[in-house]
């Protein structure tokens, strides 16, 4: 029991950075603006929290350098996109590309270093418990806010006027600005949100999955990440699905290559993205549905003159 | 709920707005005076400037120069926030609607927050009921037709009791039915004191409903008068100028003359979870023949022109030319066949908008070997064939290189009508031949279709206008829901009963 129990905290854990990221881009998605750079801003965020955790000694003091390393970047898409209307796409590749090199230079020296990772908060007596003891109050900070976050931004969407005016605002930017909706601020907060979020993924990554900094550590998860909003139908509870998917998948690998299973490993490493992505795109098959809930403005550039 | 008595005072006052955009000066120097309780029509052909005029007073579009004075008082509305808080709202022409929330939530998101849903409801129920606005408040708005989506944006206004409703050719997506329910909810609405700006075109109804109304032509104020005793005709002239319309079509059409096109059976499931589904559709068209297909927007207009047309293939024997099944033919293989089709979008369908009109020539004519050979093109002979449509249908400006998307929509339009009458087909189909086309183009453009038809050509025109359809058809039917009504003679049929037709009560005669 307690292999099983540990196996499911290490696929919480896998899990988790994605599952961020890609509640980040729901939202900035759900606003009707397409960003392309989480891998970069996952990079950002997870090397700025890494060098605040290594200077300071202090991991929570990473965690809030990653998010705001997150939104730094964001704001700079945000103006590019939303004031000076450059097309989100290539904004965003070039985002991405820009991350890859900045936390690149900014890690120069961090490489290898050893850092204190994100403390798990146990409850002593609970957190002893067998199994339900580690699955359930045994984890670190960001762990549960993941999980709060997706069911927040869940009640959100589907119950609140915020989000109302945020689905509106992404399904038809003209019509939410002739009904006197703000549309650019709504864009830009969401934005800024997935820029924070998507920090805080790439934070996770270095301060708890694998505390330490490597080069390009997020190894294509940001692309994974806006994956799961796509099959995931921008719902997030389907996203959190996904999100748990990849992670078992990414353990599975593990323990494959661990048992000397006669498959270069090279094929077992691809394993978590092809199923996550197999599975996702059986679960989105019903046309009706991502027609509902896809932003129908996502990607297109608002003006209110044009 | 009652407008203020503010008598003597008007409404709104606007002097000497001017606003132009590149190339155009879409209004140029107009004065306007609303007064409360007052039904007043801003009348004027498309292009003329009313829609323009409008938006710079709901705060959309902001004026180069002028003023406006909203009861007494001078405004300048900077955005539709502005314009809302004072007590104007606006139906719009293409409604500003999400589709996909529901009838609820899109009111919500027109109103101040905090308000409940379940409350909000209960007070669109209330008010559809004071109004004769029949709704339901849990339904999206996709589910909705179009009458129904109108409805929900007038009470989305009235929700917010404003003392000014401005609505942009509102009765363009009703029937003469559902057009004659809305003039009884309109007049109750002046009664209460409120003041309706009504933008529209077709003059029966503005005689119908409005105590003034002032004409728009180019930007500019022509006259002010009381459309209840001037004559249609007088505005019509004040309106568009001297036009030499084509009469209507007498039949002409010879018994023996050969079938042409046919449709057996059509059936398809929409490919869009929004679309609709076509229902058994079928009908025949001899050569020389014009049948006329009317509906309400979103009857399966575009579903059945994506059949027909070639770009959803269906059973090969459904559809047949010459006898020949060509259903299951793409659509290159059909034009080659002799079937030429003008869709509804001009830019991004019929034409690419950033292609100059040579390029967009060839779109529709590059498997003719006298303009492509071997996989080259001839660019002296595009140049000619382009530079023949210009001439032949008159397309301002007369220029072989401009982009398709700076002409304006009329000219467009004449431009791909001359491309696909130069490729003489055996059929073509037409969708909205003049819509958003000025009076003179749109002569131009029937009489180009009434010709076609006297060469033999037999034509489908699908059309939401109805008088461009008892000017042009020989029969005519409609589209309710994806199922198509029996065509009858068009010298049988009188608007009501289209009208009747279009609402699905085709057959009740």
């Amino acid at each position: 029991m307690d292999i099983a129990a540990s196996i499911l905290v290490a696929v919480m854990m896998a899990a988790t950075p994605l599952l961020l990221a890609a509640l980040g881009e729901l939202i900035t998605e759900k606003a009707g603006v397409l960003n392309l750079g989480i891998e970069g801003m996952m990079l950002v965020g997870a090397v700025c929290a890494f060098a605040v955790a290594y200077k300071t000694g202090n991991a929570y003091f990473g965690v809030v350098a990653g998010a705001l390393a997150g939104v730094t970047l964001a704001a700079f898409f945000a103006l590019l996109v939303l004031v000076l209307l450059t097309n989100q796409v290539a904004t965003g590749l070039a985002l991405t590309l820009f991350g890859i090199g900045l936390s690149a230079l900014i890690g120069k020296g961090l490489v290898g270093q050893p850092i204190p990772r994100l403390p798990l908060l146990s409850i002593p007596g609970i957190s002893d418990l067998p199994v339900v003891g580690p699955l359930l109050f045994g984890h670190d900070l960001l762990v549960y806010l993941s999980l709060a976050l997706t069911f927040l931004a869940h009640r959100i969407i589907t119950r609140t006027r915020l989000g109302l005016t945020l689905r509106a605002v992404g399904e038809s930017p003209h019509v939410a600005h002739g009904l006197g909706l703000s549309v650019r601020r709504v864009q830009l907060s969401a934005i800024l949100i997935g820029g924070a979020l998507s920090g805080l993924g790439g934070a996770y990554l270095s301060l708890a999955y694998t505390p330490m900094w490597a080069e390009n550590m997020t190894s294509g998860r940001g692309w994974i990440a806006l994956a799961l909003v796509v099959f995931g139908t921008w719902r997030p509870l389907r996203m959190l699905a996904g999100a748990y998917l990849f992670g078992a998948m990414t353990l599975a690998q593990l323990h494959l290559q661990g048992l000397g299973v006669p498959i270069p490993s090279q094929f077992l490493s691809m394993l978590p993205y092809l199923a996550t992505i197999l599975v996702l795109v059986l679960m989105s098959r019903d046309a009706v549905r991502i027609k509902l809930n896809a932003p129908a403005a996502l990607g297109k550039s608002f003006h209110p003159d044009r | 709920m009652t407008g203020s008595e503010t008598h003597g005072t008007a409404r709104l006052r606007v002097r000497g707005i001017k606003k132009h955009f590149p190339g155009v000066r879409a209004v140029d120097g107009v004065d306007l005076t609303l007064m409360p309780g007052e039904i007043h029509a801003l009348i004027g052909e498309n292009g003329a400037g009313k829609s323009t005029l409008m938006k710079i007073i709901y705060g959309l579009l902001q004026a180069d120069d002028g003023s406006i004075w909203w009861e007494g008082a001078a405004v300048a509305f900077t955005d539709p926030a502005a314009a809302r808080a004072a007590g104007i709202g606006m139906v719009f022409q293409h409604f500003a609607l999400f589709e996909t929330l529901t009838v609820t939530e899109n009111i919500a998101l027109a109103l101040p927050e905090g308000r409940a849903t379940a409350a909000l409801a209960a007070d669109i129920l209330d008010l559809s009921k004071r109004y004769g606005l029949a709704l339901d408040p849990h339904r999206a708005i996709h589910a909705l037709s179009s009458g129904e989506r109108q409805r929900v944006e007038i009470i989305r206004c009235l929700l917010q009791d404003p003392r000014l409703l401005i609505l942009d050719e509102p009765t363009s997506v009703l029937t003469p039915q559902e057009a004659e329910t809305l003039f009884v909810t309109l007049r109750r609405l002046a009664a209460e004191g409120r003041t309706i700006l009504y933008i529209s075109h077709k003059l029966p109804e503005i005689q119908a409903l409005c105590d003034r109304a002032t004409i728009l032509r180019a930007g500019k104020v022509v006259d002010s008068c009381d459309p209840r005793v001037t004559s249609p005709a007088l505005m019509a002239e004040k309106m568009v100028g001297k036009v030499d319309r084509p009469s209507r079509r007498a039949t002409s059409l010879k018994a023996e003359a050969p079938l042409r096109f046919s449709v057996q059976n059509l059936s398809r499931k929409a490919g869009d979870p929004l679309g609709i589904d076509l229902r058994d559709i079928s009908f025949s068209l001899r050569a020389g023949e014009i049948l006329g297909i009317a509906g309400l927007a979103g009857s399966g207009q575009s579903e059945l022109l994506a059949a027909l047309g070639g770009e959803v293939a269906v059973a090969a024997n459904t559809i047949r030319l010459d006898d020949q099944p060509i259903g299951a033919l793409p659509v290159a293989a059909r034009r080659a066949a002799g079937l030429s089709y003008v869709p509804e979008e001009r830019l991004g369908r019929s034409a690419v908008p950033d292609l100059d009109l040579t390029a967009n020539a060839l779109l529709s004519g590059w498997q003719r070997p006298a303009l492509v050979s071997g996989g080259w093109l001839k660019r002296g002979a595009m140049q000619a064939f382009a530079e023949k449509i210009i001439a032949d249908y008159r397309v301002m400006p007369p220029k072989t290189g401009s982009l398709a998307r700076r002409l304006s929509g009329g000219n467009l339009q004449k431009f791909i009508m001359g491309r696909e009458i130069l490729a003489n087909p055996k059929v073509l189909i037409v969708a909205a031949p003049t819509w958003g086309v000025d009076a003179g183009a749109a002569a131009a453009i029937h009489r180009a279709l009434l010709g076609l038809a006297e060469a033999g050509t037999a034509l489908l025109v699908i059309s939401q206008d109805l008088d461009e359809l008892f000017i042009l058809c020989d029969r005519m039917a409609a589209l309710f829901h994806g199922g198509l009504s029996l065509a009858s003679p068009t010298a049988e049929l009188s608007r009501e009963r289209v009208g009747l037709m279009m609402g699905g009560v085709a057959d009740a005669a």
